[in-house]
């Protein structure tokens, strides 16, 4: 049996590497590894507890915003304090954004390579083109056949031109490209479209929080930006907005159902772990939680879905028998009782009890469980979300398809789509209710405090790729410790000690694989997840709060 | 500042294509206007950016390489619009390797690394985001700099193979300039810029993440001149880091006049008063955000109604903390001299750019310095 390594696996925030065994041209076994640690935890110690959501924004800039909402959020319930109405409703509106934006580059810059081949486009017809995207959506953007004659010509140029950047020894002509080229050149257009959107989307999140990636807005106690709740920003990011969710509805959405029925094989293929787990997001008025959460927080089991169970956060432990780090007795451990003693031994992926990331295994309730856009849509689904329902019916009705399918690397790219609509529909309202604040003369932003010298706290949320959560400890006043478990921890992490797969490893296990040298099919599935490492790599001490020994030279 | 956008929703007849780059001329030449005032070069300047942009007839491959950091300075990149991130990947740039955007993984992503490096050599830009971790891991086997691995190799056995050949290395974002925000207290990592790593040096375009009008005005200087612009000593372009966020924000009369944000969301808050009170790091810090701002000249940090932190400036995560407290020392209000003299003291010479780097410094270094090669091995 051969065994073939993936490194670096691009299209994706960090750094990893997987490694696959093929047999009879599938995938056998696979092994997933975080190849950079960065040590979060260790210098968060001793630090301001205000300052917190700063430094872990800094974990990801592609989830940019999230990491920043979790942090003041366990502050916050530290102190014991609730922000006003006000603050509740930017963030939320912040929140929305990312996944409107996220969501969007993701499908179209870091996913559509896999499906979508793009010498082919050059092969295509532009009046055909045209023809195909009409028939798609009436009301499809700049789908002229003179439009897609253009972004061909641009192309044509840039293949001739013989520097093919970022496009240079792609998978062009693989057989598992399986859309005919008029399709492709579509895509590609859409490509270009949705480049220039993403920089356009990403202002809703400037206007009311200074900039993106890594927003400077947010205060422990509320938001800063209490000057710009005015008419100008408010009508600019509407306007934004509605880009947006035109793009979506006319762009984004059609373009999976489009890409979908050839590739409906894929709707059996990286289904993966059966246990789907959210926290939930997007607080109501009362910011009560999870009571108030807009988005549920629950775990569906084994696929079963007539039941919705409860979070219980004290369920959740990580272990370390695959990681690049030691427990002085056997885990798992829960957070608050973690240690950190790392260990590196380069990677045994060759050895049965061999350690291979610098990702540490959690789990919830001994299950091993997937997160990210596709946990969300089935917790929403069978807890009777309404649009979300609503949402997932249409594009399974379009499709002609049962809800089985979701269970797949094509069900998890539907559902980041079916999301981003589900999102981007409901932010007016949120700002709806924030115009009816302002308009009250109510433009409270920010609840004073008092740091207080001893408490803990902890803040849920649900980034992009999953779910989020931040837990501190603070003592005299200071970070005393802090824990992060995050999305790609959940999804990319090594086996456990009873050798159960997480769910990139678990996905892999059955894809077929032309040419390992080739390995399209694999990109699909793991780009189904959304990786982001940068996220997923981090530490937690809290017993021993030691800084262990660096031979930095 | 901020005119361009997308027009994906308008029905559009048949553009025509431009004959010199696929750009829009309109737009180019916005765009040629932006870099030449970014970079302070007046408007005679604007048709000559023009040229030699057009006159390429083989766009400069850029190698992107990523270390330690969080993708924010590539995320800032693609935030490009003006111009526009398709103008630059498509008509002025080749991107010949960025882990983010290629197709290719793996071996084929590999691949093409090493040809764009034997087909470009002395010739690329190597562009850097993230530090390099020099420390050893605790365990069997780790050796130096295993903390972090790509395609098997270690940041700084990447970073040093790539750099060597490079006609430039453009730092990008905090991270690769001076270590940012792993490099803080304790450092668990080891980690520090890409320059401190290789012992070749870098432009630095810090900010976290980097402004992208800024990284574009460096690379438009490079193919204007065929060379960097000047630096002060820490190696940040002067065009963009030559003056105090302090002394060009919008907020400065507020602080000569004494009116300072008490508490966020308070009266002064409202109206937009100094956040120096607040911790603002903006009269220690250097950098055009108040002028460029970010997201097309949408806001920035003190518009927002933060205070700066200070994300230009080295060490920045330990010196500028705690991020909520003032600023020390500086007389209140409306001292000019006083306040004027911290960011003075800080920056020393720089400030008055009396240790200004020529451009070749930056400039395939080794034809100029040949111990240069012994100081890196």
């Amino acid at each position: 049996m051969a065994r073939h390594v993936i490194d670096p696996i691009t299209r994706i925030e960090g750094h990893l590497r997987i490694e696959i065994e093929v047999e009879n041209g599938k995938v056998k076994d696979a092994w997933s590894s975080g190849t950079l640690w960065r040590g979060f935890e260790v210098f968060l110690k001793n630090r301001d507890p205000r300052d917190a959501w700063i430094i872990t924004q800094r974990v990801c800039g592609v989830c940019t915003t999230v990491h920043a909402l979790a942090s003041v959020k366990c502050v916050e319930d530290a102190i014991g304090i609730q922000i006003p109405d006000n603050a509740r409703l930017v963030r939320n509106l912040i929140h929305g954004a990312q996944y409107v934006h996220d969501h969007i580059v993701h499908f179209y810059h870091l996913h559509a390579l896999d499906w979508v081949d793009v010498v082919s486009a050059l092969s295509a017809d532009p009046k055909k083109t045209s023809e195909l995207a009409n028939s798609i959506n009436p009301n499809a953007p700049d789908s002229g056949p003179g439009d897609f004659r253009v972004v061909q010509e641009k192309l044509k140029k840039f293949i001739n031109s013989g520097q093919l950047g970022p496009f240079t020894n792609g998978y062009w002509g693989h057989p598992a490209y399986k859309l005919p080229p008029e399709a492709n050149l579509m895509a590609v257009a859409h490509y270009l479209q949705a480049l220039a959107l993403q920089s356009r989307l990403a202002r809703m999140h400037a206007i009311f929080g200074a900039k993106n990636p890594h927003i400077q807005t947010y205060v422990v106690g509320g938001v800063t930006s209490v000057a710009d709740l005015n008419a100008d920003s408010i009508s600019e990011f509407l306007y934004i907005l509605e880009e947006g969710k035109r793009f979506v509805d006319n762009v984004y959405l059609p373009d999976v159902l489009a890409v979908a029925p050839f590739y409906l094989d894929w709707a059996s293929i990286g289904g993966g772990l059966k246990n789907y787990l959210s926290y939930g997001m997007f607080p109501g008025k009362g910011g009560k939680e999870p009571d108030s959460l807009w988005f549920p927080r629950g775990v569906i089991k084994d696929r079963d879905l007539t039941k919705v169970h409860p979070v219980d956060a004290s369920k959740i432990k990580e272990e370390v028998t695959h990681a690049w780090y030691k427990y002085k007795n056997n885990g798992p451990l829960h957070p608050s009782a973690g240690e950190t003693d790392p260990w590196y031994t380069g990677i045994e992926t060759g050895k049965p009890d061999g350690k291979y990331s610098w990702l540490k295994t959690p789990r919830y309730d001994d299950m091993p469980c997937e997160v990210g856009p596709l946990s969300r849509m089935l917790v929403n689904y069978v807890s009777g979300h309404k649009s979300t329902v609503e949402n997932v019916n249409n594009v399974l009705k379009a499709l002609g398809v049962g809800p089985e399918i979701l269970f797949s690397t094509l069900g998890r790219t539907a559902a980041r789509a079916i999301e981003t609509k589900v999102i981007a529909d409901e932010m007016g309202a949120w700002m709806n209710e924030l115009i009816a604040n302002i308009k009250r003369g109510d433009l409270e932003t920010f609840t004073d405090y008092k740091m207080p010298d001893k408490a803990s706290g902890f803040g849920m949320t649900e980034a992009p790729r999953g779910a989020l959560g931040h837990w501190i400890e603070i003592k005299g006043g200071k970070i005393d410790n802090y824990q992060l478990i995050v999305p790609t921890t959940w999804n990319g992490s090594p086996r456990d000690a009873q050798g159960r797969r997480s769910s990139f490893e678990e996905a892999l296990i059955g894809t077929p694989v032309h040419d390992p040298k080739q390995p399209v099919e694999i990109l699909r599935t793991i780009h189904s997840f959304d990786p982001c490492l940068a996220c997923s790599v981090h530490v937690i001490d809290p017993v021993t709060n030691e800084v262990y020994e660096t031979r930095a030279i | 500042m901020g005119t361009s956008g997308s027009d994906f929703s308008f029905k559009t007849p048949e553009r025509r294509i431009d004959a010199l780059a696929g750009i829009k001329r309109r737009d180019f030449l916005s765009f040629c206007a932006l870099m030449s005032a970014t970079l302070g070069l007046g408007p005679s300047f604007i048709p000559k950016i023009a040229e030699a942009i057009e006159k390429a007839t083989r766009r400069p491959s850029v190698i992107w390489l990523h270390f330690a950091e969080c993708t924010g300075d590539s995320e800032a990149f693609i935030r490009s619009t003006n111009p526009s991130i398709e103008e630059l990947i498509l008509n002025i740039l080749s991107i010949d390797y960025h882990e983010t955007i290629m197709a290719a993984s793996g071996e084929a992503a590999e691949g093409a690394l090493q040809k764009a490096m034997k087909d470009n050599k002395g010739k690329y830009i190597a562009v850097c985001e993230g530090a390099i971790p020099l420390g050893t891991p605790p365990g069997p086997n780790a050796k130096k700099g295993d903390y972090l691995t790509i395609a098997g190799k270690t940041g700084l056995e990447l970073a040093k193979e790539v750099c060597r050949d490079a006609a430039a290395i453009m730092c990008v974002g905090n991270c690769a300039s001076f270590g940012g925000v792993q490099a803080q207290y304790p450092n668990p990592t080891g980690a520090v810029g890409v320059e401190e790593a290789t012992g070749i040096p870098t432009l630095k375009v810090p900010g976290c993440p980097h402004n992208v009008v800024n990284s574009v005005a460096v690379v438009v200087n490079f193919l204007l001149l065929g060379s960097l612009p000047k630096t002060d000593k820490l190696g940040r372009p002067l065009f963009a880091y030559g003056k105090r966020i302090h002394d060009h924000c919008l907020r400065r009369a507020h602080f000569d006049a004494g009116q300072f944000v008490e508490k966020f969301g308070d009266a002064g808050a409202k109206d937009r008063w100094c956040l120096y009170k607040m911790g603002c790091k903006g009269p220690q810090t250097y950098h055009n955000c108040p002028t460029v701002e970010y997201n097309d000249g949408t806001s920035w940090p003190v518009k927002a109604g933060h205070g700066c932190i200070g994300c230009s400036e080295p060490k920045f995560w330990d010196n500028m903390a705690p991020f909520y407290e003032r600023l020390p020392n500086i007389k209140l209000p409306g001292v000019e001299a006083s306040a004027d003299q911290i960011g003075f003291t800080l920056v020393g010479a720089a400030a008055a750019g009396a240790a200004v780097h020529g451009a070749y410094t930056f400039l395939n270094r080794k034809k100029f310095d040949p111990t240069l090669k012994d100081k890196e091995e």
